[in-house]
């Protein structure tokens, strides 16, 4: 078994990657894969939180990388699915106490005994964004259908490219099909049309999200959230299925617009 | 004298260090300098670096790994000076500065100048992304997009086969009969020469259109039509 190692960044802060990071993760360990998370924003740790493992912190990603514990003793099994390991970040540290080759090291040896290797970068484009994407194999970039977020979107996609990290896949998080049909947000297709990549899944806004983020019960076990169905959906497209994307419009035309410009690749 | 004396120099600037490397293959001057980082490394630790780099050419993969070794020995990379056009717009990619403070040698400039001159052409394949920037004291020409936050800062035209949506200063040494083409004209802003047009709305239909200092000395967009 060899890991596949995806990072997911964004850029922007605040569009969603941590909750990102904790759905997918839990999506793939429900569908039975092995996955490893680990929150890549030390000094200020939230992965934890939304995943509900935070009180079960003893080492972490420092302690393991300064040698002041092993590598299984940071890993901190999740409550409901065995197959789902969370490495948490220093609170007390920062970026800098972690280096890009660091990471490297770390997750080879990771990479042997699991399926996915889940990395959690945090916001901006400086050292800890370096070290989240230095040992991945496959970058998803999340974005937030507003102009900001898009900007920032296609900053870090240009470095990745420029970094030769392969093509990017975009998620793009919190559309409102409702305001996009009024014209008052941007469609998945304009952000599309700017920033030009593979698009991996679009979840809808959906207030179960906040709720399940709060309880660390990441919406994506909960088969009647949409945004939980959107995720599932993402985490089987990480795993090569094809899935159809979600119909999010009654009238089914964002559905087939999203379709079709995912198909042109 | 060792042999790595000879490689490398360095000099101290106001804002780092200066290390002036040589045309030797750079695999040697690579592990010339990490060399002479590690021998002293109380001397180099928390330095910004310039490398001047002559006429190298070098890709990012090389650049990378270079800055990630020296980030790792506590200097951190900030600016790449290079002779070669190639080079600049790989450290450009990686958000590395190309020009520091310190004017280079008159001679070094004379050779650009001479080697590239205003009627030579960058050419472009891809999109430029935000955060992207291209100078050139020729003409550019993109194959690809513009992006918002992405620009261009040219000494002749500017011409865009591809959405121009970032900011594009063409005739930059002050040439007014510098133009600017591209198949949709979104940008969010236009220069020529000393001339500036805060632009423009996205069009609902883009054709292609072209821009240019017309007789009253403004700056102005016009459809472009065959024939």
């Amino acid at each position: 078994m060899a890991a596949e190692v995806v990072t997911i960044t964004s850029g922007k802060g605040g569009v969603g990657k941590t909750t990102a990071v904790a759905n997918l993760a839990v999506a793939l360990a429900s569908g039975g894969s092995k996955v490893v998370c680990i929150d890549g924003d030390i000094g200020l740790r939230n992965l934890d939180v939304i995943l509900g493992l935070e009180n079960r912190i003893v080492y972490d990603i420092v302690d393991v990388i300064e040698g002041r514990c092993r590598l299984k003793q940071a890993m901190i099994r999740d409550k409901k699915y065995p197959e789902l390991y969370l490495i948490p970040a220093a609170q007390t540290r920062d970026k800098n106490a972690v280096s890009p080759s660091d990471m490297n090291r770390l997750i080879k040896d990771l990479r042997a005994d699991h399926d996915f290797v889940l990395i959690d970068s945090p916001a901006g484009i400086e050292r800890g964004f370096r070290n989240a994407i230095a040992a991945a194999d496959r970058v998803i970039v999340v974005t937030n259908p507003e102009i900001s977020a898009v900007r920032d979107a296609d900053r870090v996609i240009g470095i990745l490219e420029a970094e030769e990290k392969g093509p990017a896949a975009l998620i793009i998080n919190r559309l409102n099909p409702v305001l996009v049909k009024n014209h008052d947000m941007l469609s998945a297709e304009d952000v599309l049309d700017l920033l030009a990549v593979e698009l991996i899944g679009v979840v809808p806004e959906d207030e179960h999200v906040i709720i399940g983020s709060n309880r660390g019960a990441p919406v994506a076990a909960d088969p009647k959230s949409r945004a939980g169905q959107a995720f599932r959906n993402i985490a089987r497209r990480l795993k090569g299925e094809t899935v159809p994307f979600l119909d999010l419009e009654s009238q089914g035309s964002l559905w087939e617009r999203i379709q079709r410009l995912a198909g042109r690749k | 004298m060792n042999e790595t004396n000879s490689l490398i120099q360095i000099k101290g600037l106001r804002d780092g260090l200066l290390v002036s490397l040589d045309d030797a293959p750079w695999e040697e001057q690579r592990s010339a300098l990490l060399l002479q980082v590690d021998t002293q490394p109380a001397f180099f630790q928390g330095a910004r670096l310039a490398l001047d780099v002559a006429s190298q050419v070098l890709h990012v993969n090389e650049l990378v790994e270079l800055r990630d070794q020296l980030s790792e020995r506590g200097i951190a990379l900030w600016a790449v000076i290079s002779e070669s056009p190639t080079t600049e717009n790989t450290a450009q990619l990686l958000g590395l500065a190309t020009r520091i403070s310190k004017p280079r040698p008159e001679e070094t400039r004379q050779f650009s100048v001479g080697d590239l001159g205003e009627d030579s052409a960058l050419f472009i394949n891809r999109t430029l992304r935000s955060g992207t920037r291209i100078e050139f004291a020729g003409h550019v020409v993109v194959l690809g997009d513009v992006n918002p936050g992405a620009e261009i800062v040219a000494g002749g035209n500017v011409i865009i086969w591809g959405k121009l949506r970032g900011m594009v200063h063409a005739g930059s040494k002050g040439n007014r009969k510098a133009v600017i083409c591209a198949l949709d004209l979104s940008a969010t802003q236009l220069r020529i020469a000393d001339e500036v047009s805060a632009m423009l709305k996205p069009q609902e239909n883009p054709k292609p259109e072209i821009a240019r200092i017309n007789d009253v000395g403004k700056l102005q967009a016009e459809f472009w039509s065959p024939g």
